[in-house]
Protein backbone atom coordinates (compact mmCIF):
# COMPACT_ATOMS: atom_id res chain seq x y z
CA UNK A 1 0.00 0.00 0.00
CA UNK A 2 2.65 2.79 1.13
CA UNK A 3 4.74 1.07 -2.32
CA UNK A 4 1.30 2.07 -3.98
CA UNK A 5 0.67 5.15 -2.68
CA UNK A 6 4.43 6.47 -3.28
CA UNK A 7 4.22 5.39 -6.90
CA UNK A 8 1.09 7.08 -7.74
CA UNK A 9 0.65 10.17 -5.19
CA UNK A 10 4.12 11.19 -3.76
CA UNK A 11 3.42 14.85 -2.73
CA UNK A 12 7.14 15.45 -4.42
CA UNK A 13 6.80 13.65 -7.15
CA UNK A 14 3.08 15.05 -8.58
CA UNK A 15 4.73 18.70 -7.98
CA UNK A 16 8.05 17.86 -9.61
CA UNK A 17 5.87 16.71 -12.50
CA UNK A 18 3.21 19.39 -12.79
CA UNK A 19 6.15 22.03 -15.70
CA UNK A 20 6.33 18.87 -18.06
CA UNK A 21 2.96 17.09 -17.60
CA UNK A 22 1.21 20.67 -18.03
CA UNK A 23 3.27 21.33 -21.31
CA UNK A 24 1.84 18.28 -22.75
CA UNK A 25 -1.52 19.41 -21.75
CA UNK A 26 -1.61 22.29 -23.63
CA UNK A 27 -1.51 20.03 -26.71
CA UNK A 28 -4.26 18.31 -25.54
CA UNK A 29 -6.38 21.36 -24.72
CA UNK A 30 -5.19 22.68 -28.31
CA UNK A 31 -6.35 19.48 -30.27
CA UNK A 32 -9.18 19.34 -28.22
CA UNK A 33 -10.31 22.85 -28.97
CA UNK A 34 -10.30 23.10 -32.58
CA UNK A 35 -11.46 19.17 -33.06
CA UNK A 36 -14.29 20.40 -31.10
CA UNK A 37 -14.80 23.08 -33.18
CA UNK A 38 -14.74 21.64 -36.54
CA UNK A 39 -17.14 18.58 -34.76
CA UNK A 40 -20.13 21.32 -34.06
CA UNK A 41 -20.22 22.76 -37.37
CA UNK A 42 -19.46 19.85 -39.64
CA UNK A 43 -21.32 17.27 -37.43
CA UNK A 44 -24.51 19.43 -38.42
CA UNK A 45 -23.89 20.21 -42.02
CA UNK A 46 -23.81 16.16 -42.21
CA UNK A 47 -27.10 15.59 -40.34
CA UNK A 48 -29.26 18.50 -42.46
CA UNK A 49 -27.46 16.88 -45.48
CA UNK A 50 -28.87 13.69 -44.32
CA UNK A 51 -32.09 14.85 -43.40
CA UNK A 52 -32.41 16.60 -47.13
CA UNK A 53 -36.02 16.61 -48.73
CA UNK A 54 -36.28 15.34 -52.88
CA UNK A 55 -34.82 12.41 -55.06
CA UNK A 56 -32.57 14.68 -56.59
CA UNK A 57 -30.48 14.79 -53.00
CA UNK A 58 -30.38 10.84 -52.95
CA UNK A 59 -26.68 11.08 -53.73
CA UNK A 60 -25.37 13.08 -50.88
CA UNK A 61 -27.91 11.85 -47.92
CA UNK A 62 -26.23 8.06 -49.53
CA UNK A 63 -22.53 9.42 -48.93
CA UNK A 64 -23.53 11.13 -45.64
CA UNK A 65 -24.92 7.77 -44.58
CA UNK A 66 -21.89 5.79 -45.84
CA UNK A 67 -19.76 8.45 -43.90
CA UNK A 68 -21.37 7.96 -40.48
CA UNK A 69 -21.68 4.22 -40.78
CA UNK A 70 -18.24 3.81 -41.92
CA UNK A 71 -16.19 6.48 -39.18
CA UNK A 72 -18.84 5.00 -36.00
CA UNK A 73 -17.47 1.70 -36.37
CA UNK A 74 -13.73 2.47 -37.23
CA UNK A 75 -11.67 2.86 -33.85
CA UNK A 76 -9.79 6.41 -33.49
CA UNK A 77 -6.28 5.06 -32.99
CA UNK A 78 -6.63 2.71 -36.21
CA UNK A 79 -8.01 6.46 -37.80
CA UNK A 80 -4.63 8.33 -36.23
CA UNK A 81 -2.69 5.68 -37.68
CA UNK A 82 -4.01 5.60 -41.34
CA UNK A 83 -3.95 9.46 -41.41
CA UNK A 84 -0.16 9.90 -39.72
CA UNK A 85 1.47 6.70 -41.23
CA UNK A 86 -0.35 6.99 -44.30
CA UNK A 87 -1.05 10.16 -45.56
CA UNK A 88 2.45 11.51 -45.63
CA UNK A 89 4.07 8.50 -47.40
CA UNK A 90 1.57 9.68 -50.61
CA UNK A 91 3.92 12.69 -51.41
CA UNK A 92 0.91 14.32 -52.24
CA UNK A 93 1.38 18.31 -52.09
CA UNK A 94 -0.63 19.48 -48.98
CA UNK A 95 -2.19 16.47 -47.40
CA UNK A 96 1.07 14.90 -47.09
CA UNK A 97 3.43 17.53 -44.56
CA UNK A 98 1.26 18.42 -42.17
CA UNK A 99 2.63 17.67 -38.36
CA UNK A 100 1.00 14.63 -35.85
CA UNK A 101 -0.84 17.35 -34.07
CA UNK A 102 -2.70 18.14 -37.44
CA UNK A 103 -2.85 14.53 -38.22
CA UNK A 104 -4.43 14.05 -34.97
CA UNK A 105 -7.12 16.81 -35.15
CA UNK A 106 -7.79 15.19 -38.17
CA UNK A 107 -8.67 11.88 -36.74
CA UNK A 108 -10.72 13.29 -34.14
CA UNK A 109 -12.83 15.57 -35.69
CA UNK A 110 -13.63 12.60 -38.72
CA UNK A 111 -14.13 10.05 -36.22
CA UNK A 112 -16.36 12.68 -33.67
CA UNK A 113 -18.52 14.22 -36.54
CA UNK A 114 -19.84 10.37 -37.32
CA UNK A 115 -20.77 10.39 -33.67
CA UNK A 116 -22.30 13.91 -33.34
CA UNK A 117 -24.01 13.72 -36.70
CA UNK A 118 -25.94 11.55 -34.75
CA UNK A 119 -27.18 13.31 -31.75
CA UNK A 120 -28.13 16.47 -34.26
CA UNK A 121 -30.06 13.90 -36.11
CA UNK A 122 -31.79 12.70 -33.53
CA UNK A 123 -32.47 16.25 -31.95
CA UNK A 124 -33.97 16.98 -35.71
CA UNK A 125 -36.00 14.31 -35.44
CA UNK A 126 -37.03 15.15 -32.20
CA UNK A 127 -39.30 18.07 -33.40
CA UNK A 128 -42.70 17.66 -33.39
CA UNK A 129 -43.68 17.50 -37.83
CA UNK A 130 -46.55 20.12 -36.42
CA UNK A 131 -43.52 22.62 -35.75
CA UNK A 132 -42.50 22.30 -39.35
CA UNK A 133 -45.82 22.31 -41.08
CA UNK A 134 -46.83 25.25 -38.76
CA UNK A 135 -43.78 26.99 -40.58
CA UNK A 136 -44.52 25.99 -44.14
CA UNK A 137 -47.81 27.01 -43.53
CA UNK A 138 -46.72 30.90 -43.17
CA UNK A 139 -44.92 30.44 -46.45
CA UNK A 140 -41.56 29.92 -45.12
CA UNK A 141 -39.09 28.02 -46.98
CA UNK A 142 -38.03 24.17 -46.22
CA UNK A 143 -34.17 26.23 -45.47
CA UNK A 144 -35.72 29.03 -43.70
CA UNK A 145 -37.80 26.82 -42.00
CA UNK A 146 -34.70 24.32 -40.78
CA UNK A 147 -32.49 27.79 -40.09
CA UNK A 148 -35.60 29.40 -37.38
CA UNK A 149 -37.72 26.48 -36.66
CA UNK A 150 -36.49 23.27 -35.77
CA UNK A 151 -32.61 23.47 -35.51
CA UNK A 152 -32.76 26.17 -32.85
CA UNK A 153 -35.01 23.58 -31.45
CA UNK A 154 -33.21 20.65 -32.10
CA UNK A 155 -29.73 21.83 -30.84
CA UNK A 156 -31.54 22.81 -27.53
CA UNK A 157 -32.18 19.29 -26.91
CA UNK A 158 -29.04 17.68 -27.82
CA UNK A 159 -26.58 19.94 -25.60
CA UNK A 160 -26.41 17.25 -23.15
CA UNK A 161 -25.78 14.21 -25.36
CA UNK A 162 -23.73 16.64 -27.17
CA UNK A 163 -21.56 17.49 -24.13
CA UNK A 164 -21.07 13.52 -23.29
CA UNK A 165 -19.34 13.14 -26.86
CA UNK A 166 -17.16 16.40 -26.29
CA UNK A 167 -16.06 14.62 -22.33
CA UNK A 168 -15.15 11.79 -25.09
CA UNK A 169 -13.48 13.01 -27.55
CA UNK A 170 -10.99 15.54 -24.76
CA UNK A 171 -10.19 11.94 -23.31
CA UNK A 172 -9.73 10.44 -26.70
CA UNK A 173 -7.03 13.84 -27.31
CA UNK A 174 -4.87 11.04 -25.56
CA UNK A 175 -5.06 8.63 -28.01
CA UNK A 176 -3.19 10.34 -30.24
CA UNK A 177 -0.08 10.00 -28.53
CA UNK A 178 0.46 6.88 -30.38
CA UNK A 179 1.31 8.80 -33.52
CA UNK A 180 3.94 10.87 -31.32
CA UNK A 181 2.61 13.70 -30.57
CA UNK A 182 4.09 14.73 -27.32
CA UNK A 183 1.06 15.42 -25.00
CA UNK A 184 0.31 14.83 -21.60
CA UNK A 185 0.12 11.19 -21.53
CA UNK A 186 3.31 11.40 -23.52
CA UNK A 187 5.41 13.40 -20.57
CA UNK A 188 3.76 11.22 -17.97
CA UNK A 189 5.64 8.60 -19.53
CA UNK A 190 8.95 10.58 -19.85
CA UNK A 191 8.44 11.10 -16.60
CA UNK A 192 8.06 8.19 -15.41
CA UNK A 193 11.03 6.58 -17.04
CA UNK A 194 13.04 9.87 -15.58
CA UNK A 195 12.43 9.54 -12.30
CA UNK A 196 10.74 6.27 -11.64
CA UNK A 197 7.75 7.89 -10.80
CA UNK A 198 3.92 7.50 -11.85
CA UNK A 199 2.94 10.27 -10.41
CA UNK A 200 2.89 11.93 -13.79
CA UNK A 201 0.07 9.81 -14.82
CA UNK A 202 -1.69 10.62 -11.82
CA UNK A 203 -1.71 14.43 -12.66
CA UNK A 204 -2.31 13.89 -16.04
CA UNK A 205 -5.77 12.15 -14.96
CA UNK A 206 -6.03 15.22 -12.56
CA UNK A 207 -6.18 17.67 -15.44
CA UNK A 208 -8.26 15.72 -17.70
CA UNK A 209 -10.87 15.57 -14.80
CA UNK A 210 -10.51 19.33 -13.76
CA UNK A 211 -11.29 20.06 -17.92
CA UNK A 212 -14.03 18.65 -18.26
CA UNK A 213 -15.91 19.17 -15.06
CA UNK A 214 -16.91 22.75 -14.75
CA UNK A 215 -17.32 22.45 -18.75
CA UNK A 216 -20.35 19.90 -17.61
CA UNK A 217 -21.55 22.32 -14.85
CA UNK A 218 -21.91 24.99 -17.40
CA UNK A 219 -24.02 23.40 -19.75
CA UNK A 220 -25.73 22.45 -16.81
CA UNK A 221 -26.61 26.37 -15.98
CA UNK A 222 -27.17 27.25 -19.43
CA UNK A 223 -30.20 24.55 -20.07
CA UNK A 224 -31.68 25.72 -16.48
CA UNK A 225 -31.27 29.33 -17.31
CA UNK A 226 -33.04 28.61 -21.13
CA UNK A 227 -35.73 26.62 -19.16
CA UNK A 228 -36.40 29.03 -16.73
CA UNK A 229 -36.86 31.99 -19.37
CA UNK A 230 -39.19 29.94 -21.68
CA UNK A 231 -41.41 28.02 -18.41
CA UNK A 232 -41.73 30.66 -15.76
CA UNK A 233 -40.02 28.06 -13.00
CA UNK A 234 -38.84 24.76 -12.69
CA UNK A 235 -41.41 21.93 -11.72
CA UNK B 1 -71.50 31.41 -62.30
CA UNK B 2 -68.05 30.17 -63.85
CA UNK B 3 -65.33 28.92 -62.10
CA UNK B 4 -63.40 32.01 -61.88
CA UNK B 5 -66.09 33.81 -60.17
CA UNK B 6 -65.61 32.22 -56.87
CA UNK B 7 -63.01 33.02 -55.10
CA UNK B 8 -62.01 29.58 -53.89
CA UNK B 9 -63.49 26.56 -56.49
CA UNK B 10 -63.20 22.67 -55.94
CA UNK B 11 -63.62 20.53 -58.24
CA UNK B 12 -63.42 16.41 -57.86
CA UNK B 13 -60.21 16.61 -55.19
CA UNK B 14 -59.14 12.80 -54.21
CA UNK B 15 -56.62 12.45 -51.82
CA UNK B 16 -55.43 9.14 -50.89
CA UNK B 17 -53.46 7.83 -47.57
CA UNK B 18 -52.05 4.81 -49.32
CA UNK B 19 -55.17 3.11 -50.01
CA UNK B 20 -57.07 4.97 -47.42
CA UNK B 21 -59.17 7.04 -49.80
CA UNK B 22 -59.59 10.36 -47.32
CA UNK B 23 -61.36 12.65 -49.86
CA UNK B 24 -63.55 11.39 -52.37
CA UNK B 25 -64.53 13.66 -55.02
CA UNK B 26 -64.98 16.63 -53.37
CA UNK B 27 -66.62 19.88 -54.96
CA UNK B 28 -66.97 22.95 -52.78
CA UNK B 29 -66.68 26.64 -53.62
CA UNK B 30 -66.03 29.79 -51.24
CA UNK B 31 -66.86 33.25 -52.53
CA UNK B 32 -64.81 36.46 -51.39
CA UNK B 33 -66.27 37.46 -47.86
CA UNK B 34 -67.97 34.53 -46.80
CA UNK B 35 -67.61 32.31 -44.22
CA UNK B 36 -67.81 28.36 -45.07
CA UNK B 37 -68.46 25.56 -41.87
CA UNK B 38 -67.41 22.34 -42.17
CA UNK B 39 -68.73 20.19 -40.08
CA UNK B 40 -68.66 16.04 -39.83
CA UNK B 41 -67.43 13.28 -37.27
CA UNK B 42 -63.86 13.05 -36.76
CA UNK B 43 -61.67 11.54 -40.08
CA UNK B 44 -64.52 12.64 -42.53
CA UNK B 45 -62.18 14.46 -44.17
CA UNK B 46 -62.12 17.98 -42.70
CA UNK B 47 -58.97 18.56 -41.68
CA UNK B 48 -57.25 16.85 -44.89
CA UNK B 49 -59.52 19.29 -47.19
CA UNK B 50 -58.42 22.12 -45.13
CA UNK B 51 -54.73 21.12 -45.29
CA UNK B 52 -55.18 20.27 -49.27
CA UNK B 53 -56.21 23.89 -49.85
CA UNK B 54 -53.41 25.50 -49.04
CA UNK B 55 -51.10 22.62 -50.10
CA UNK B 56 -49.95 20.97 -47.07
CA UNK B 57 -51.51 17.78 -48.70
CA UNK B 58 -50.61 17.50 -52.34
CA UNK B 59 -54.04 15.98 -53.96
CA UNK B 60 -53.96 13.61 -56.13
CA UNK B 61 -56.79 13.94 -58.68
CA UNK B 62 -59.51 17.26 -59.15
CA UNK B 63 -58.35 20.77 -59.23
CA UNK B 64 -58.32 23.57 -56.55
CA UNK B 65 -58.42 27.07 -57.90
CA UNK B 66 -57.42 30.13 -56.02
CA UNK B 67 -58.22 33.87 -56.84
CA UNK B 68 -58.17 32.47 -60.20
CA UNK B 69 -55.19 30.83 -60.44
CA UNK B 70 -54.78 26.82 -60.47
CA UNK B 71 -52.93 25.36 -57.21
CA UNK B 72 -52.79 21.70 -58.25
CA UNK B 73 -51.19 21.88 -61.32
CA UNK B 74 -47.53 21.62 -60.34
CA UNK B 75 -46.47 25.10 -61.21
CA UNK B 76 -47.61 26.95 -58.45
CA UNK B 77 -44.50 28.47 -56.28
CA UNK B 78 -45.99 27.06 -52.69
CA UNK B 79 -44.41 28.70 -50.50
CA UNK B 80 -45.84 32.26 -52.35
CA UNK B 81 -49.35 30.43 -52.16
CA UNK B 82 -49.07 29.79 -48.60
CA UNK B 83 -48.14 33.59 -47.97
CA UNK B 84 -51.70 34.31 -48.99
CA UNK B 85 -53.53 31.50 -47.31
CA UNK B 86 -53.25 31.38 -43.23
CA UNK B 87 -54.20 28.30 -41.08
CA UNK B 88 -54.41 28.03 -37.92
CA UNK B 89 -54.20 24.46 -36.13
CA UNK B 90 -55.89 22.63 -33.35
CA UNK B 91 -52.89 22.26 -31.16
CA UNK B 92 -51.75 25.88 -31.63
CA UNK B 93 -48.05 24.75 -32.99
CA UNK B 94 -46.69 27.98 -31.63
CA UNK B 95 -42.84 27.85 -31.83
CA UNK B 96 -41.88 27.38 -28.36
CA UNK B 97 -38.53 28.97 -28.67
CA UNK B 98 -39.47 32.17 -29.61
CA UNK B 99 -41.87 34.89 -28.02
CA UNK B 100 -45.14 36.21 -28.60
CA UNK B 101 -43.35 38.94 -30.89
CA UNK B 102 -40.71 36.32 -32.73
CA UNK B 103 -43.62 33.50 -33.40
CA UNK B 104 -45.67 36.64 -35.15
CA UNK B 105 -43.15 38.45 -36.79
CA UNK B 106 -41.03 35.58 -38.31
CA UNK B 107 -42.84 35.02 -41.12
CA UNK B 108 -43.69 38.66 -41.80
CA UNK B 109 -39.48 39.28 -41.60
CA UNK B 110 -38.41 36.25 -43.64
CA UNK B 111 -40.78 35.19 -46.02
CA UNK B 112 -42.70 38.92 -47.02
CA UNK B 113 -39.00 41.01 -46.28
CA UNK B 114 -40.51 43.19 -43.76
CA UNK B 115 -37.76 44.92 -41.85
CA UNK B 116 -37.84 44.08 -37.86
CA UNK B 117 -39.60 47.64 -37.17
CA UNK B 118 -42.03 47.29 -40.13
CA UNK B 119 -42.87 44.17 -38.35
CA UNK B 120 -42.57 44.65 -35.34
CA UNK B 121 -45.04 47.74 -35.04
CA UNK B 122 -47.59 45.30 -37.23
CA UNK B 123 -47.15 42.52 -34.47
CA UNK B 124 -48.10 45.35 -32.01
CA UNK B 125 -51.22 46.75 -33.31
CA UNK B 126 -52.33 42.86 -34.04
CA UNK B 127 -51.45 42.07 -30.51
CA UNK B 128 -54.40 45.05 -29.61
CA UNK B 129 -56.50 43.85 -31.50
CA UNK B 130 -56.37 40.25 -29.93
CA UNK B 131 -55.88 41.64 -26.59
CA UNK B 132 -52.78 40.79 -25.68
CA UNK B 133 -50.27 43.64 -26.24
CA UNK B 134 -48.85 42.92 -22.55
CA UNK B 135 -47.76 39.41 -23.87
CA UNK B 136 -45.44 40.49 -26.38
CA UNK B 137 -41.94 39.04 -24.51
CA UNK B 138 -43.79 35.95 -23.13
CA UNK B 139 -42.71 32.47 -24.11
CA UNK B 140 -46.11 30.40 -25.67
CA UNK B 141 -45.40 28.00 -22.52
CA UNK B 142 -46.47 30.67 -20.35
CA UNK B 143 -49.73 31.43 -21.56
CA UNK B 144 -53.26 29.55 -21.47
CA UNK B 145 -54.74 27.66 -24.57
CA UNK B 146 -56.69 30.25 -24.99
CA UNK B 147 -54.36 32.82 -25.31
CA UNK B 148 -51.52 30.62 -27.32
CA UNK B 149 -54.81 30.07 -30.15
CA UNK B 150 -55.26 34.31 -30.36
CA UNK B 151 -51.37 34.34 -30.59
CA UNK B 152 -51.73 31.61 -33.34
CA UNK B 153 -54.51 33.76 -35.24
CA UNK B 154 -52.37 36.90 -35.25
CA UNK B 155 -49.30 35.07 -36.51
CA UNK B 156 -50.96 34.28 -39.28
CA UNK B 157 -53.25 37.57 -39.35
CA UNK B 158 -49.40 38.76 -39.58
CA UNK B 159 -49.31 37.67 -42.91
CA UNK B 160 -52.14 39.60 -44.25
CA UNK B 161 -54.15 36.54 -46.22
CA UNK B 162 -56.86 36.84 -48.48
CA UNK B 163 -58.16 33.42 -46.73
CA UNK B 164 -57.95 31.60 -43.40
CA UNK B 165 -58.41 28.23 -42.72
CA UNK B 166 -59.33 27.24 -38.85
CA UNK B 167 -58.95 24.25 -37.97
CA UNK B 168 -61.02 22.86 -35.47
CA UNK B 169 -58.91 25.57 -33.60
CA UNK B 170 -61.16 25.42 -30.49
CA UNK B 171 -61.12 21.37 -30.06
CA UNK B 172 -57.81 21.43 -27.68
CA UNK B 173 -59.63 24.20 -25.17
CA UNK B 174 -60.87 24.00 -21.94
CA UNK B 175 -64.81 25.07 -22.45
CA UNK B 176 -63.66 28.35 -20.30
CA UNK B 177 -61.74 29.32 -23.26
CA UNK B 178 -63.53 28.28 -26.23
CA UNK B 179 -65.30 31.98 -25.69
CA UNK B 180 -62.58 34.26 -26.30
CA UNK B 181 -61.11 32.23 -29.20
CA UNK B 182 -64.57 32.00 -31.06
CA UNK B 183 -65.15 36.14 -30.30
CA UNK B 184 -61.68 36.52 -32.55
CA UNK B 185 -63.17 34.68 -34.98
CA UNK B 186 -66.67 36.42 -35.16
CA UNK B 187 -64.70 39.92 -35.06
CA UNK B 188 -62.67 38.70 -38.21
CA UNK B 189 -65.71 37.37 -40.27
CA UNK B 190 -67.25 40.85 -39.33
CA UNK B 191 -64.02 42.20 -40.96
CA UNK B 192 -65.40 40.27 -43.90
CA UNK B 193 -62.05 37.57 -44.01
CA UNK B 194 -62.91 35.31 -46.38
CA UNK B 195 -62.50 31.77 -44.17
CA UNK B 196 -63.04 27.71 -44.13
CA UNK B 197 -63.33 26.24 -40.79
CA UNK B 198 -63.61 22.88 -39.19
CA UNK B 199 -65.32 23.17 -36.35
CA UNK B 200 -67.07 21.10 -33.75
CA UNK B 201 -68.76 24.25 -32.13
CA UNK B 202 -72.55 24.12 -33.83
CA UNK B 203 -73.77 26.71 -32.76
CA UNK B 204 -70.98 29.22 -33.39
CA UNK B 205 -70.95 27.42 -36.81
CA UNK B 206 -74.92 28.88 -36.96
CA UNK B 207 -74.19 32.47 -36.08
CA UNK B 208 -71.27 32.96 -38.42
CA UNK B 209 -71.30 30.51 -41.62
CA UNK B 210 -72.80 31.90 -44.60
CA UNK B 211 -72.67 28.01 -45.61
CA UNK B 212 -72.14 24.29 -43.81
CA UNK B 213 -71.14 21.60 -44.97
CA UNK B 214 -71.58 18.42 -43.80
CA UNK B 215 -68.62 15.71 -44.67
CA UNK B 216 -69.24 11.99 -44.19
CA UNK B 217 -66.56 9.61 -45.32
CA UNK B 218 -64.80 11.67 -47.53
CA UNK B 219 -67.76 13.60 -49.31
CA UNK B 220 -69.52 16.45 -48.79
CA UNK B 221 -72.98 15.06 -48.40
CA UNK B 222 -74.79 18.13 -48.15
CA UNK B 223 -74.14 21.63 -48.02
CA UNK B 224 -76.43 24.78 -47.57
CA UNK B 225 -77.04 28.14 -45.57
CA UNK B 226 -76.61 26.81 -41.69
CA UNK B 227 -80.47 27.61 -40.88
CA UNK B 228 -81.40 24.83 -43.64
CA UNK B 229 -78.81 22.06 -42.74
CA UNK B 230 -79.18 22.54 -38.79
CA UNK B 231 -83.47 22.65 -38.83
CA UNK B 232 -84.23 20.61 -41.98
CA UNK B 233 -81.40 18.68 -42.72
CA UNK B 234 -82.13 16.91 -45.95
CA UNK B 235 -79.89 13.57 -45.63
CA UNK B 236 -80.32 10.41 -43.38
CA UNK B 237 -76.96 11.10 -41.93
CA UNK B 238 -76.79 14.28 -41.71
CA UNK B 239 -79.72 14.24 -39.07
CA UNK B 240 -77.79 11.62 -37.28
CA UNK B 241 -74.44 13.73 -36.65
CA UNK B 242 -76.86 16.72 -35.60
CA UNK B 243 -78.76 14.02 -33.20
CA UNK B 244 -75.38 13.15 -31.56
CA UNK B 245 -74.12 16.47 -31.41
CA UNK B 246 -77.25 17.75 -29.78
CA UNK B 247 -76.92 14.75 -26.98
CA UNK B 248 -73.69 15.48 -26.38
CA UNK B 249 -74.55 19.02 -25.65
CA UNK B 250 -72.82 21.15 -28.25
CA UNK B 251 -75.73 22.72 -29.88
CA UNK B 252 -77.21 24.72 -27.64
CA UNK B 253 -73.96 27.10 -27.12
Amino acid sequence: MGKFLHAFFSPLGLRRAVPQVWDGFQTNIKMMVIAEALVLVLALVVAIVRGLPGRSTLPLRAIAVAYTDFFRGTPLILVAYVFALGLPSLQLAVVSHQSLITYGILSLTIVYTAYVTEVYRAGIESVHPSQRMASRSLGLTYAQTMRYVILPQAIRRVVPPLLNDFIGLQKDTAIITVIGVTDALAQAGFYSNDFFSYAGYTLAAVFFVILTIPFARFTDHLIKQREQLERGQLV
Amino acid sequence: MTETDHFVAVRGVIKRFGDNEVLREIDLTVDLHQVVCLIGASGSGKSTLLRCLNLLEPVDEGTIVIDGQAITNGQVDVNVLRRKIGIVFQAFNLFPHMTVMQNITLAPRKARGLSKDEADSAARDLLQRIGLDDKADEFPDRLSGGQQQRVAIARALAMNPTLMLLDEITSALDPQLVGEVLNLVRQLADTGMTMVLATHEMGFAREVADKVCFLDGGVILEEGPPDQIFSSPREERTREFLARIIEAGRLLA
